[in-house]
């Protein structure tokens, strides 16, 4: 009887022939594939499997354990849901790109050493850029070769600390490493880069919205929940997680307030919310561990959601700016619908995931004693709820800013419905019945969200963040600018090294 | 009734509006005054004895968040949109 079989291989495969099914049966193909994978880790026995001798090493393909299981399961719901989404894509390079993308990602949770891993790391990187330049547009290849210029970078960095590591006596299991030494801190930087921390996480609001708008959806999920998995699998407890994490929090908020691109402002977001996740990873106590992940499995179900709800608007007026939207609620009433579902999920109303994920984080930094941590995590939290108040406001009910629109606007195809109708019950569901989530976690736990306490101050802080925005709503009207972030130095400094390069090169020809 | 519809007739209704945003102002008031009420679980910071601490927490926070990257934005990061063309 086989054991074990890799869930990469069922989209490895289904990528390879991909091209040669047509129609319907194309659809049933790509359905197929995230069921078939879930099947295969629900069945999987926990221990170690998978193992190949390679150049005198043994390779591990199918470490299975909670973490690993949990992070494999969601990864794939989550994977379904998003075929579903990009059905009507006709182009099957971008499918194939993403089977190949999610396929590595999967890959690399399951792997049990350090070469394995690099191995799916580094596939998911190359083949997750194609979903930004199948865009097609001038922007969308810059942003792309911007992309994959960073995270050649990091997986240099990530390379250098696996060789040194391993070359030192660390051995090439992939477990919690030390938190000292140049092969461990040079790993940490590359996990760092991909999980979009602080000044490193430029990348991704500047590459995400150049997406296609499938792409988007998949690259929402895969890259930085797979770094947040790979810090929590090397490095829980490390301290300097809290600092960064904590400042992560705060930084995404703030400049969300001032972006116009719709995706632009989702990324910021994001960035905000993994750094509660790596704050947790940071604090490493059981609490702070199950925190980070059970933020990290409904972030990866509304943040798809929310991205969705974008890519619907787009996908149906063209529009992608909150300057050149509004209004939409009457004609693209699902969509409005669903997208309140996941903007409420993500800011933890109550009775949505959200609000039984985030507070967990927040209890572990109380439990260290930590107040500074919380108030900055409660800053943070202010600004994930005044952010899809803005959008919610700016896209579906506030005055259309495109009246004179050709085109008729109504909800999108059936399929992409589906695919947030698919996350918007998990979101409910979850919510609802919080056992189901804490079932998943690595740490056994038993945490009690819906106290009155933590209703009252969750309903305090987010009720005065709406009044503030109902005051200050003009103040956010959305403006046509962009706003520079630390991509600002490769980007210029790019500039003044071609410079250079042709300065010397004309030098020489001179002489 | 379809969704739309469904959506419209309250959305373009002033009168459920105004209702609406009442009932939020009520809500906000009732919410703080529960606070002199609820037992926390845990007291281990001065604020958790504050009662009403995280409404005002909320409002301060959220102004600042806004009015400071607004400010920063508009003298520092914000630039035309072809700023890198």
């Amino acid at each position: 009887m086989i054991e074990w079989v890799s869930p990469s291989l069922f989209f490895y495969l289904g990528a390879a022939i991909l091209p040669f099914i047509k129609g319907k049966g194309r659809s049933g193909l790509l359905l197929s594939i995230p069921v078939l994978a879930l099947l295969t880790i629900l069945s999987a026995s926990q221990g170690i499997h998978g193992v190949v001798s390679f150049a005198g090493q043994e390779l591990i393909f199918g470490r299975v354990d909670k973490l690993s299981l949990g992070f494999g399961a969601v990864f794939m719901v989550s994977a379904f849901a998003s075929l579903v989404f990009a059905l009507h894509v006709k182009d099957c390079r971008e499918h194939i790109s993403a089977l190949l993308y999610v396929g590595s990602a999967v890959g690399a949770v399951f792997a049990g050493d350090l070469f394995s891993f690099f191995l799916f790391w580094e596939i998911a990187s190359f083949s997750s850029v194609f979903l930004i330049w199948l865009r097609g547009e001038e922007a969308s290849n810059a942003a792309g070769m911007r992309y994959i210029l960073v995270h050649i970078t990091g997986g240099l960095l990530l390379f250098g600390g696996i060789v040194i590591h391993v070359g030192s006596g660390g051995g090439i299991a992939f477990d919690a490493m030390p938190q000292m030494g140049l092969g461990p801190t040079l790993m940490l930087m590359g996990f760092l880069i991909n999980a979009a921390v602080p000044p490193v996480h430029a990348w991704l609001a500047d590459a995400y919205p150049e997406a296609t708008l499938t792409g988007v959806i998949f690259l929402s999920v895969f890259t930085t929940k797979t770094a947040i998995y790979a810090l929590i699998r090397g490095f829980p407890g490390t301290p300097i997680l809290i600092v960064l994490g904590a400042v992560m929090a705060v930084y995404g908020v703030m400049y969300a307030v001032n972006e116009n691109n719709c995706q632009r402002v989702w990324c910021y977001h994001l960035i905000s919310q993994n750094g509660y996740m790596i704050t947790g990873i940071g604090i490493g106590t059981a609490l702070g561990i199950n925190g980070a992940v059970s933020l990290a499995f409904t972030n990866i179900v509304y943040k798809a959601l929310l991205m969705m709800g974008i890519s619907s608007v787009t996908h149906m007026t063209g529009g992608r700016k909150q300057s050149e939207l509004g209004g939409l609620y009457k004609s693209m009433p699902w969509t409005f619908l669903l997208f309140v579902v996941g903007g409420f999920a993500i800011a933890g109303v109550p009775p949505l995931v959200g609000f039984v994920s985030k507070s967990i984080v927040v209890s572990a930094a109380a439990e260290i004693h930590q107040g500074w941590v919380i108030l900055m995590l409660v800053f943070g939290a202010c600004g994930t709820w005044l952010h899809p108040l803005k959008l919610i406001y700016m896209v579906f009910l506030g005055e259309d800013r495109a009246k004179d629109r050709k085109i008729k606007v109504t909800d999108p195809p059936a399929n992409m419905l589906w695919g947030m109708r698919i996350l918007a019950t998990l979101c409910i569901v979850f919510g609802l019945f919080p056992g189901l989530l804490y079932g998943m976690f690595p740490e056994p736990m038993e945490y009690h969200p819906y106290t009155l306490g933590h209703l009252v101050e969750a309903f305090q802080y987010m009720g005065f963040t709406l009044l503030v925005f109902m005051l200050f709503l003009k103040k956010l009207t959305p403006e046509n600018y962009i706003s520079l972030d630390t991509d600002y130095i490769y980007r210029k400094g790019s500039l003044v090294f071609m410079w250079l390069v042709k300065r010397l090169a004309f030098l020489r020809h001179v002489t | 009734m379809n969704l739309g519809d469904f959506f419209r007739k309250y959305g373009e209704d002033d009168i459920f509006c105004k209702k609406a945003k009442k009932g939020f102002y009520v809500f906000l008031g009732l919410v703080v005054i529960s606070d002199f009420f609820v037992h926390h679980d845990h007291v281990n910071f001065l604020w958790d004895k504050i009662p009403g601490w995280w409404s005002a927490y909320g409002f301060i926070s959220t102004v600042v968040m806004i009015v400071l990257s607004k400010a920063i934005g508009h003298a520092w990061l914000m630039k035309s949109e072809d700023y890198y063309d």
